[in-house]
């Protein structure tokens, strides 16, 4: 397995290999994000059973919370990405950082919308300066900074370093996120779903939400792959392999 | 069917507008994640193989 991994590893150190491997891997990320965000989708909205305290508005849960999930593994994984890059040296993995921070705040601002229209008639209020909802606004900045950075910098290698940095420095948001709901317990409620406890709602309800969060992760995969796969292009298009693979078609 | 008619489900108890908003506004997002990256990968292919052709040509004049 170890072995498996640090081969995969350095073989997607290698835009060549990257590009290849993406073709084959994008279809499956598009079926499987498909499926199970249209089962979740269906089941969540039309099947599973009204909460009796909130309504139905409980079932922007099931955008809200794999949004909010995939806002911060994003972020973790772009941070990962730097680290890599400034560690190892390897400009794949810029590519990869690249390429999340869209989609990454995207699932920031849905997980804020989402939250702040729930809110309404919930909490009687679309905002309020809780810790969750102001570290997961810092979130969002954080994300457009990365972008904004990369657009502001030239050249390319300067961009990177200084987007991997700031991606590094900004992970200290994310135990923030996750410990704000117990540090200062004011108006967002703990987590509903940890992965050691059996979750406090009828199967009814969480099967759609890990439908959702499963179609989520397929999606990201999906949107990270197109993204990536124009990056590589675009970074790559003097090498020879570019050139082949542009005349073959 | 966890409703009764198709007019409850889209009302869902007077909630609708807050469910229907939040689901449309996160599926719109996510397809513009798709729709994007995937015209803007056919752009550069295409962009690079006319650079190419353009490039392949000029030599060939030149010899």
């Amino acid at each position: 397995m170890w072995k498996w991994l640090t081969t995969l590893y350095h073989r997607l150190a290698s835009p060549k290999w990257f590009y290849q491997i993406s073709g084959l891997w994008l279809p499956w990320f598009a079926v499987v994000s498909l499926l199970f965000i249209g089962a979740g989708l269906i089941w969540g909205l039309a099947y599973a059973p009204m909460d009796y305290q909130q309504g139905n508005s409980f079932r922007i849960i099931y955008v809200h919370v794999p949004a909010a999930f995939l806002a911060q593994s994003i972020y973790v994984m772009m941070a990962l990405a730097g680290v890599v890059l400034l560690v190892w040296k390897i400009k794949m993995a810029d590519v990869v950082a690249q390429s999340l921070a869209p989609v990454g705040a995207s699932m920031t601002f849905i997980a804020l919308v989402t939250g702040a229209i729930w809110g309404v008639p919930t909490w009687g209020t679309w905002w309020m300066w809780d810790a969750r909802l102001t570290s997961m606004l810092i979130l969002f900045f954080l994300y457009l900074g990365v972008i904004a950075l990369r657009e502001a910098l030239k050249p390319q290698d300067t961009a990177a370093k200084a987007c991997a940095l700031m991606a590094i420095v900004g992970v200290i948001n994310i135990p923030i996120i996750k410990y704000s709901v117990d540090w200062w317990y004011t108006l967002h409620q703990p987590a509903t779903f940890t992965l050691t406890e059996k979750p406090a709602m009828p199967a009814s309800m969480w099967v759609p939400l890990l439908l959702m969060v499963i179609g989520f992760y397929a999606f990201l995969g999906w949107s990270l792959l197109l993204r990536a796969r124009a990056e590589v292009l675009r970074r790559e298009h003097k090498s020879g392999w570019v050139k082949d693979l542009l005349q073959r078609k | 069917m966890y409703f009764d008619s198709l007019s409850e489900f889209i009302n869902m108890g007077g909630q609708g507008l807050y469910v229907w908003s939040s689901f449309a506004l996160s599926l719109l997002l996510m397809a513009f994640n798709i729709l994007l990256p995937w015209l803007k990968l056919k752009a550069t292919r295409k962009q690079l193989a006319r650079q190419l052709r353009r490039e392949v040509n000029q030599q060939g004049e030149q010899a």
